[in-house]
């Protein structure tokens, strides 16, 4: 198989292998083909820090107060609001 | 995993006696879970309180049907992401393409950004601007595969859970997952590529 074909063959594990979730022969066959692809390399990667970077900018988010305020009063639990 | 934070140890009996302040205590545990959910999945403050006020008032609604063989959370989030689906299909009907990745053999579009930005420095990488073009990648993915990747990667679900929220079966819930993820990696490729295209003018 050339270089070419297998990084599209390997391209549907690469998520999985990202995860390491994936079985050790298909695991192996990925690291001795990043071994000799850059392309695949930059792809993992790219696709990691891609995924890191949701992560990461996910937990800086904050749910404002009034939302959580609008939701007990919707719900009429505003005697529990202090807690 | 923010869903794991706090131990889930409600008395049932009590929820599905109509218990306020159990519901009260179920409430405060679990709404920002569910905001955030509803956020990522819609884009739109407004649209994720609306979301996030009908998950709550559909379980208080309905606790009394919730048979306990999954955890709360995961119940919490089948009705929040049910919710968010409806919407996303009343307002943006676009994002439910034919396309249906499930039944598509068809493999991922071949990688076209192969850049290496990975070295820009975090305050670039993590900037408002973006931020801003992260949202809108999500925004681009159809909505079977948006979800997925906001219950796994975002919220932090397994893909059990996940396939229990959206009675999908693990493999699907992998196969959609790597194929969101492959697409958002294009995207924000495609935008950083630009970003060290301009640093490295002189
Ligand atoms: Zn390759």
């Amino acid at each position: 198989m050339s270089a070419h074909q297998s990084c599209r063959h390997l391209l549907a594990s690469l998520s999985e292998f990202v995860d390491g979730e994936l079985d050790e022969k298909l695991c192996a066959e990925i690291e001795r083909h990043l071994a000799d692809c850059e392309n695949c390399r930059i792809v993992i990667d790219s696709l990691e820090k891609t995924v890191s970077l949701y992560q990461t900018v996910s937990k800086t988010e904050t749910v404002p107060d009034e939302v959580r305020e609008r939701l007990f009063h919707r719900l009429k639990l505003d005697e529990f609001l202090e807690s | 995993m923010s869903n794991r934070k706090t131990k889930e140890v409600f008395s049932l009996d009590a929820l599905r006696a109509g218990d306020r302040a159990e519901f009260a205590r179920l409430v405060e545990t679990y709404y920002e879970m569910i905001y955030r959910l509803a956020l990522k999945m819609l884009n739109d403050s407004q649209d994720a309180e609306d979301i996030l006020q009908e998950t709550f008032i559909k379980a208080y609604q309905h606790i009394r049907n919730f048979d306990g063989r999954s955890e709360l959370s995961t119940w919490l989030y089948r009705i929040a992401t049910n919710e968010a689906l409806m919407q996303l299909r009343r307002k943006r009907p676009q994002t439910f393409s034919i396309e249906n990745p499930e039944f598509s053999d068809e493999a991922e579009p071949e990688p076209v950004q192969i850049v290496d930005w990975c070295c820009l420095p975090e305050e670039e990488l993590i900037s408002a601007e973006a931020q801003a073009r992260m949202d809108v990648a999500i925004e681009k993915l159809p909505a079977s595969l948006r979800v997925v990747f906001v219950l796994r990667d975002i919220q932090g679900l397994s893909t059990r859970e996940t396939g229990e929220v959206l009675d999908l079966s693990e493999t699907a819930v992998k196969t959609r997952l790597s194929r969101a993820r492959l697409r958002l990696r294009e995207d924000l490729s495609s935008y950083y590529a630009e970003r060290l295209g301009e640093e490295n003018r002189p």
